[in-house]
């Protein structure tokens, strides 16, 4: 019993409603809101090294043992990316409290926030399914305030189609859980993936599978895609970034944890048609990305790359393309954070949504051109940055499944990224610029923290990654060898007997 | 035009009562039969939205000047507040405690920290279903 593995989840909530009566007081809901997610982001280290001495840790809510009660489960995996989207969160903020107009402050933005972050903390560490639906709803609530601050026109349009879309998509995850519950006769995801592993490849269970891949593609941009490009082009810069950086992201973590954990029974087919779906996300995003001319176009449609990329990782399923899953999706967060406030800055300081419109910007702001240049190498996975060792890691995983058209999709992809950036990159940022030096907005030099901060990041993660390597390796681990899982959380008790795998 | 509502003017003052009345049986109730935070906040969030159909929003606010959203958050505030009360006491988050207190005039009643959490849905609720019906009905 750790009761710290739920901190993640109650304390930002908590805070987020302590906000509610400071809604007045600016000042104290940033330094507040700043402090909670920093404090999560150290207590998920503090976790992440307690699970490499005792393995998968649990808490049982109100002591109910597993399956019966709710539990909470941190793995290397989960409190990965609990600790990397929680930094991501702290930046976001930083540069939501330096660009944000102070009636938006005030329209209860930070307890929104929180309470998103809270969602995707709560959906990574639950081991209970019909929990994970919770915790997405409580980071969808949150986030169709997000979208919607401000009221914009546009933003309405495209708020209710994200609206109308996740509810769809709730819908359907509510009706997959009443037929997992109706096939198998539990919640909890260890006990589950027992179950599934005891019925063997049973259809009803594969057609289950099935019902949620729908879902969780909805959620995770998994070729299911069309409603995000326009949404994630609306909100605010901060706002924006942290939608690409983390609700995605939340999608794919639920993608790998049900076909690796929850049904790892009918791989043909469940795995068939995830990479099926990986290559023509992959191709669609590539599409895109080539014919968009506004800048956030072209950074939405490198969100559905990535995606596309880290589920064929999951589609391949060896042991090194789950290792470079995780680099992979650890390495998105930071490098799609820092590509949309990136762009979110081009706009601001030209006021011009097309690349062709906008030129020279390098000679007004040089500091922020090579930040943007770094945010483009990392996502075309240029060594030593965050994205190589993922892209190596999946490609490896792919030699040895066999997998080459997925290989093939995947190191293209990695062209298009790069050429896609590099038209803004060309167009944008180099040439003559077009700002004289009267018109040229300052550029506070605190605003370029955040992508300071940022950029760090992924170059820590690319030439860290020796040291992240154990955890890496652990998590892969876990997701390979289900039993490290189900045995911790079930605490081998309903073992006797049963399917050894 | 104006709308003539002595009949609901006079129905609601006495309605009312016996609506909140019933919210706060369900409230507790909700402890060994069905009922709860949930349902007993409910009801009384329907007996407010009854006096602001039969009065408008001015008057209704003078007899209860306060802000919703806010009579939410601190719904939220208390029920997470008892979740959060047990990690104090080295025990799993969410345990609930009860005891037996002797009280003069009604004899040995149970006490429970769940009844806490629970007034902290009730008073969740009513912030809730308060403020969507007063949103709704703020503009135009």
């Amino acid at each position: 019993m750790s009761n710290m593995i739920v901190l993640p989840l109650i304390v930002p909530v908590i805070t987020a409603i302590l906000l509610v009566f400071l809604k007045e007081h600016v000042f104290l809901q940033r330094i507040i809101s700043l402090l909670t997610l920093s404090f999560i982001a150290v207590i998920s280290i503090v976790l992440l090294l307690e699970i490499q001495t005792q393995g998968v840790m649990r808490i049982d809510f109100s002591g109910w043992a597993p399956p019966f009660g709710i539990s909470f489960v941190a793995d290397s995996f989960a409190t990965l990316l609990v600790l990397v989207a929680n930094l991501v969160a702290v930046i976001c903020l930083l540069y939501a409290i330096f660009t944000m107009e102070l009636a938006y402050e005030k329209m209860y933005f930070y307890p929104f926030t929180l309470l998103m972050v809270a969602g995707v903390n709560g959906s990574f560490l639950t081991g209970d399914i019909f929990n994970l639906f919770v915790c997405f709803e409580v980071m969808l609530l949150a986030s169709y305030g997000l979208i919607s601050l401000g009221g914009e026109k546009i933003q309405l349009r495209e708020a209710l189609k994200y609206v109308l879309i996740n509810i769809v998509a709730s819908w359907i995850f509510l009706v997959a859980l009443a037929f997992l519950y109706g096939t198998i006769g539990t919640l909890n995801m260890a006990h589950i993936s027992l179950r599934v592993m005891e019925a063997g490849a049973n259809p009803l269970i594969t057609t289950v599978a099935l019902i949620f891949l729908i879902v969780f593609s909805l959620k995770a941009g998994l070729l299911l895609f069309f409603w995000l490009p326009g949404s994630y082009s609306v909100p605010p810069t901060a706002v924006a970034a942290l939608f690409a950086a983390l609700l995605t992201k939340v999608g794919i973590y639920a993608l790998v944890r049900s076909f690796t954990l929850l049904f790892p029974n009918n791989t043909e087919v469940t795995h068939t048609v995830l990479g099926i779906m990986a290559g023509l996300t992959i191709m669609a995003g590539c599409i895109g990305a080539l014919s968009g001319r506004d800048v956030r176009t072209i950074a939405s449609y490198n969100v559905l790359i990535g995606v596309g990329f880290i589920v064929a990782g999951l589609a391949i399923g060896t042991e090194s393309a789950l290792q470079g899953v995780i680099y992979y999706l650890m390495h998105d967060m930071v490098a799609k954070a820092m590509l949309f406030l990136a762009v979110g800055m081009m706009i601001y300081l030209t006021g011009e949504t097309v690349i062709d419109k906008m030129s020279g910007l390098i000679r007004n702001y040089p500091f922020f051109g090579w930040l943007f240049f770094i945010a483009m190498c990392s996502l075309a996975g240029i060594p030593p940055l965050s994205g190589f060792l993922g892209k190596v890691l999946i490609g490896q995983g792919a030699i040895e499944g066999g997998n080459f058209v997925l290989l093939g999709l995947g190191f293209l992809s990695s062209l298009v990224v790069l050429y896609s950036l590099l038209r803004i990159f060309l167009s944008s940022f180099f040439g003559e610029t077009i700002i004289s030096l009267e018109d040229e907005k300052p550029l506070p030099k605190r605003v370029m923290l955040p992508l300071t901060l940022l950029a760090v990041c992924t170059i820590g993660l690319g030439v860290g990654a020796e040291k992240l390597a154990p955890f890496v390796t652990d998590a892969a681990e876990t997701l390979y060898t289900p039993s490290m899982y189900i045995d911790p959380v079930l605490d081998g008790e309903l073992w006797q007997g049963e399917v050894n795998k | 035009m104006k709308i003539n509502d002595v009949i609901l003017r006079t129905v609601t003052k006495a309605v009312v009562f016996i609506i909140l009345t019933l919210g706060v049986y369900l409230f507790f109730a909700g402890h060994h039969a069905p009922g709860g935070g949930f349902i007993g906040g409910l009801v009384l969030a329907s007996g407010i939205v009854l006096l602001y159909l039969a009065y408008d929003i001015e008057t209704v606010h003078k007899g209860m000047p306060f802000d919703f959203k806010k009579v939410a958050a601190l719904g939220v505030l208390l029920a997470t507040g008892t979740a959060v009360g047990s990690l104090f006491f080295d025990v799993p988050f969410l345990t609930q405690t009860h005891t037996y207190i002797n009280v003069p005039i009604f004899g040995e009643m149970g006490f429970s920290t769940v009844t806490i959490f629970e007034a902290g849905v009730a008073l969740t609720v009513v912030g809730v279903v308060v403020t969507i019906i007063l949103s709704i009905s703020e503009d135009e």
